[in-house]
């Protein structure tokens, strides 16, 4: 009878071990892949800006160097390797882009321009998706930090080789904020 | 209650559904095989000759056509409402309008982690969203053309993440099943109904033939007597308690999408805009009003507060919505305000 029992338990404990190395490698998997979908959105960001400084380039010509930092800003984002770097090259090329969409303010042709427009509508919505993919990312990372760090998973995370992800951190105050791609002028500015 | 911020509402709503749905189960349980039972203790005591009641046959057509039901339902049921609704799926965007739909849709659907739902667009000029689909995978998303034309792109944003969160919780399956639940009740109701109103063969030819020998069971008086009642009941029962869990999910629904596009104050006006819409959304049928982010009849419908009202709406009144959703915003503005 004590030997039944004791299988029991000993089948319980098994069983459970199975399901929290599954549950950590899920978790694993979903973080991976909610980086890859900041990457798809990354992607889509820097394809887009080249456009972005042709289409604005006949108008801003006395701007050359807000161009060129913007174009330098993305380089230099495109090659960066890590999630800190990333992050870190990706929030200087918002920044970049900050400044030449507060600059573009002074040129009242970009707004008549359907091009311009439509190239606002997709800059807003990629930057919107990059911003949702990074939530997202750093909301699959905490479950997954939190549950590898929870007594009793964290038993049987060494076996899972489950490692603390790497958040994606938000250095700068004034990106915090919601990223502003108006091109529009007609919309006071907060 | 509106002073609890996102996570908690989440929370609490899951739990409240979940007991509701568990109490729709058991309900109907009792009104398939609860019959089964009475009738089991009716006739257990009876003669070996005697008919015996050993297989519960009312509970198990109850399943059978709950199952079918269902079954034909989960099908069909997306392709109907779309049909009915006159939807044209928005394949490629022509317009800047439905371009910022589609982008829209993308982004919450990253949000989420979902992939992105196919995009319906409703003729219809009142302002009205609604989704269908049993899992993500196979997931629609309607908007009518009134509602583009209403909201500004933040709260288009919200009523599409209100739309995503009903996907995401599987809400459609839910209320899907639920659906064909109540149906296959309200069927058996009548069919039993009837057959106990018309004669009652099978009560009263056991009673006549038990008082020849001995007193019948009690209990099993007892147990038939109140299944009875609960038949005759069942239908507006089983309706209230789906209507409960409807609303249940909506409030769910609005906490989650604020998760997705972490603005709660969007959604809030969203809605406000889409109650001050005077006229009801003809386009989509009635059996769908679930289904949408306010309930397509009338606007003067969904006010409606007080007892019987609330018990009878699939959403919860809109002032109420509303109310938590400042709630949830002035929490979060509240902790950006202490970082």
């Amino acid at each position: 009878m004590k030997f039944v029992i004791l299988l029991i338990l000993v089948a319980v404990v098994v069983l459970w071990m199975v399901g929290a190395f599954n549950a950590l490698i899920a978790l694993k998997n979903q973080v991976v892949n909610a980086w890859k979908q900041i990457d798809v959105q990354l992607k889509r960001r820097h394809d887009l800006i080249p456009n972005l400084v042709n289409t604005v380039k006949g108008y801003m010509n006395f701007e050359r160097s807000t161009l060129e930092a913007v174009i330098s800003a993305r380089n230099k984002a495109v090659s960066a390797q890590g999630v800190a770097a990333t992050a870190k090259a990706e929030g200087e090329l918002t920044q970049a882009l900050g400044r030449l969409f507060a600059l573009s303010e002074n040129y009242p042709e970009l707004k008549s321009s359907q091009n311009v427009l439509q190239l606002q509508e997709e800059l807003t919505s990629t930057e919107n998706k990059i911003g949702f993919a990074r939530q997202l990312y750093n909301d699959v990372a905490t479950q997954y930090n939190t549950k590898q760090a929870q007594f009793p998973t964290s038993l049987v995370a060494g076996v899972a080789k489950a490692s603390p992800a790497e958040l994606w951190e938000i250095e700068d105050a004034a990106e915090r904020g919601v990223p502003n791609v108006d091109l529009s002028l007609d919309q006071p500015k907060a | 209650m509106s002073d609890r911020n996102l996570f908690a509402q989440q929370e609490a709503n899951k739990r409240k559904s979940a007991w509701l749905v568990a109490g729709f189960l058991l309900f109907f349980a009792w009104v398939g095989f609860g019959g089964d039972l009475g009738f089991y203790l009716y006739t257990k005591d009876l003669p070996p000759g005697r008919y015996h009641h050993d297989i519960p046959f009312i509970g198990l057509i109850a399943c059978t056509i709950a199952a079918l039901t269902s079954r034909y339902a989960w099908k069909n049921g997306a392709k109907r409402v779309l049909d009915a609704a006159g939807a044209q799926e928005l394949v490629t965007p022509a317009t800047p309008e439905l371009k910022q739909l589609d982008n829209v849709v993308e982004e919450m659907a990253i949000a989420a982690g979902l992939p992105k739902p196919k995009i319906w667009i409703v003729p219809d000029q009142d302002p009205n969203a609604f989704a269908t689909g049993h899992d993500p995978l196979t997931a629609h998303l309607a908007v009518t053309e009134g509602l583009l034309k209403v909201l500004n792109r933040d709260e288009l944003q919200a009523v599409v993440a209100h739309e995503m969160s009903h996907i995401r919780n599987y809400d459609i399956r839910l209320m899907t099943l639920l659906a064909a639940l109540v149906g296959s009740i309200a069927l058996m109701s009548e069919v039993l109904g009837r057959f106990l109103r018309g004669g009652g063969r099978l009560g009263g030819g056991g009673r006549s033939r038990g008082g020849g020998g001995k007193k019948g069971n009690p209990a099993a008086l007892i147990v038939l007597v109140l299944w009875i009642i609960t038949l005759i009941l069942a239908p507006i029962v089983s309706k209230l308690l789906t209507m409960g869990v409807s609303r249940k999910r909506e409030f769910l629904a609005d906490a989650s999408g604020a998760q997705l596009n972490r603005n709660p104050m969007a959604l809030a006006s969203a809605l406000e805009k889409i109650a001050a819409a005077p006229d009801a959304t003809k386009g989509i049928a009635k059996g769908a009003g679930h289904m949408c982010i306010v309930d397509p009849a009338e606007a003067g419908l969904a006010e409606r507060e007080g007892f019987v009202g609330n018990l009878l709406a699939s959403h919860p009144p809109i002032r109420l919505r509303v109310a938590r959703l400042h709630g949830m915003g002035y929490l979060a503005a509240k902790h950006a305000g202490d970082q």
